[in-house]
């Protein structure tokens, strides 16, 4: 399946804008500000139903205008092969977010995640390796939720219990009192949907470093080992016990200090952190990989490639990594592919040779046009 | 929107508090009670004024009630064994429209939601359990009727355990049913056949 084509109303810098898109790959080149990323950012939200830049979907409307508007059309990659998709978000103020699939609405908008799946590979991306844990369990759980519908839900009910878990911490801060049958309540299904999304994340990360460490020696051209640790307070046999115990602490802080919404994911490299002992390419050739073994296990788990959206990278790139990234796009089962790029020849020059089906397109001021390659 | 009466707009402002009504519709409603006779209008706030200052609340089960005690609670027909647990009077009034059930009924004020600031003190929960507790055995089965929601399952999951050793069977009914509120609109057949095929409420294992 690939994106044919993009119509955008009134979507952060673009007033009304309308194009029909390569089935291969597609280059948006333009200057700073000129809106390359919202592009990127608009296709993002047909697949997730958010963007990856502002999770504020009013702040996502052109300033001065009511709402916003991202339409795309799917197509079979193949001939024939079945009827194209339309996937329509719509968004005012006020009212609920609207996803549209062929002009039917969602009962649940979590249905359509993982529906048209999509790989975004940013520049701030190594914040995943340097920033706290709450980046890499968001980077794993959306991967997750793209392949298993269940995890979503699972995910779901585990954090509106830990709210409400929370809140009873917060009275009991406030009251001095404790329902203990509410708390073991609450207890009960954390334990049950915490089990569970322990269980999904340990698989998962088991079949993703499978993937992962081939395409680090791969992007780097070593032969450095890499290793993924899941970080769980479920991994003891005796969890439940612990999470038990530790409702003193709970009750001195207000909130609950146990369990999955407190994992971890560790990068290692060589057996250290790459986080401290890797260099800045290493840390670059490391979440380029992770985001690559999230491109190759989608693929294997869907059975067709995920749209890869590749947003400014080349400037933080040596040649040879930009060689092994053209090499993947050039590959006959390859997907879909959205580039943005500042500097329109090196982009023309890095894709001329491709013997794709390419597109390039001038992007200024919320403005596009397609061009000569 | 501008009015050329203070009177005018003191109403529409009162109208427009209800839930579903807007300015606009309560300038309609407005403009139609002054175009009828004067008496309607008395004995409509009358009637309002009489609901709110005599309505009561049955001390048994929590209903409506223009009596200490509600006239289900009073009713010799009515199985005292059964006591089916609702959210609100909504659901009452919707169960008692399938006419397949005859028990008794108990009404919790809401839902058990901390983050709403609303835990099990804030509900009618603590007199169900001295209703089943206080009489000797008469009443022998618990019917949960609470929203299909993470709320609801936590209410169920709440009382059931609160019950527990009262010696009482806790069943639920059929799920699939949107409860709370929308219990009114759902099917009469439908609900009716689903407090009939009630099922045990098994605790969520650990
Ligand atoms: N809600 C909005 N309304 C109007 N304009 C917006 C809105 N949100 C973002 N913009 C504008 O979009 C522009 C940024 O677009 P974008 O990030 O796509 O640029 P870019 O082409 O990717 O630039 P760079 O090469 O620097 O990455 C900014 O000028 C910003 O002011
Ligand atoms: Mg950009
Ligand atoms: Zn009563």
């Amino acid at each position: 399946m690939y994106l044919s084509n993009l119509h955008l109303e009134s979507f952060r810098n673009y007033q009304s804008l309308a194009i029909n898109c390569s089935r291969g790959i597609n280059c948006f080149v333009g200057k700073n500000g000129s809106g390359k990323t919202n592009l990127l950012d608009a296709i993002h939200y047909l697949s997730m139903t958010k963007g990856s830049l502002n999770s504020v979907d009013s702040q996502n409307i052109r300033k001065g205008d009511p709402l916003f508007f991202i339409k795309g059309e799917w197509k079979a990659a193949k001939k024939g092969a079945g009827k194209g998709e339309q996937v329509q978000v719509a968004f005012q103020p006020g009212q609920k977010k609207l996803i549209k699939v062929n002009q039917k609405e969602y009962e649940k908008l979590a249905d359509h995640i993982g529906r048209f799946p999509v790989v975004l590979i940013a520049p701030n991306d190594t914040d995943l390796i340097r920033e706290g844990s709450e980046g890499r369990r968001k980077f794993f759980d959306s991967i997750i939720s793209q392949l298993d519908a269940s995890y979503l839900e699972n995910l779901m009910v585990y954090h509106h219990y830990l709210k409400q878990r929370n809140s009873l911490m917060k009275q009991y801060g406030e009251t001095r009192r404790l329902d203990k049958t509410l708390l073991a309540v609450y207890d009960e299904h954390l334990m049950k949907s915490g089990q569970l999304i322990f269980d999904s994340r340990r698989g998962f990360t088991e079949k993703f470093e499978a993937l992962f460490s081939p395409r680090y020696q791969w992007l780097s051209g070593g032969a450095e080992q890499t290793k993924v640790v899941y970080v769980s307070e479920l991994s003891d046999a005796s969890w439940k016990e612990n999470f038990k115990k530790a409702i003193d602490k709970d009750m001195a802080l207000q909130r609950t200090t146990f369990g999955i919404h407190r994992d971890d994911f560790e990068f290692l490299l060589e057996e250290e952190p790459v986080k401290k002992f890797g260099s800045q390419g290493q840390q670059k050739s490391f979440v380029i990989a992770l985001k690559l073994a999230q491109f190759d296990i989608t693929s294997q788990v869907k059975g067709f490639a995920p749209i890869l959206l590749l947003d400014d990278i080349f400037d933080k790139l040596d040649d040879d990594r930009i060689k092994k990234l053209m090499e993947l796009v050039g590959e006959d089962d390859f997907g879909q592919l959205f580039v943005t790029d500042a500097r329109p020849e090196r982009t023309m020059t890095l894709f001329k040779g491709l013997k794709k089906d390419k597109k390039l397109f001038k992007v200024e001021e919320g403005k596009v046009e397609e061009i000569e390659f | 929107m501008e009015f050329p009466s203070k009177l005018i707009e003191e109403a529409v402002e009162q109208f427009s508090q209800f839930p579903g009504i807007g300015k606009k519709t309560a300038l309609r409603l407005v403009l139609y009670l002054l175009k009828q006779e004067k008496e309607q209008t008395t004995s409509f706030t009358e009637a309002l004024n009489n609901l709110r200052q005599k309505i009561r609340y049955c001390v048994e089960c929590h209903n409506i009630s223009d009596t200490e005690v509600c006239s289900i609670c009073t009713s010799h027909r009515r199985d005292r064994s059964l006591i089916c647990v609702v959210e609100d009077i909504h659901d009452v009034l919707a169960i008692e429209n399938t006419s397949q059930y005859n028990g008794l009924y108990h009404v919790l004020g809401g839902i058990i939601s901390p983050m709403n600031g609303v835990g099990p003190d804030e509900l009618n929960i603590q007199t169900l359990v001295d209703r089943i507790a206080g009489k000797d055995g008469e009443v022998q089965e618990v019917i949960l009727a609470l929203s299909a929601t993470m709320e609801g399952d936590t209410t169920s999951f709440y009382i059931t355990r609160k019950v527990s050793d009262k010696g009482v069977k806790v069943s639920t009914i059929a799920r699939g049913i949107p409860f709370g509120g929308e219990l009114e609109y759902t099917d009469e057949i439908t609900l009716g056949r689903s407090i009939l095929t009630r099922v045990n409420y098994d605790l969520p294992a650990s």
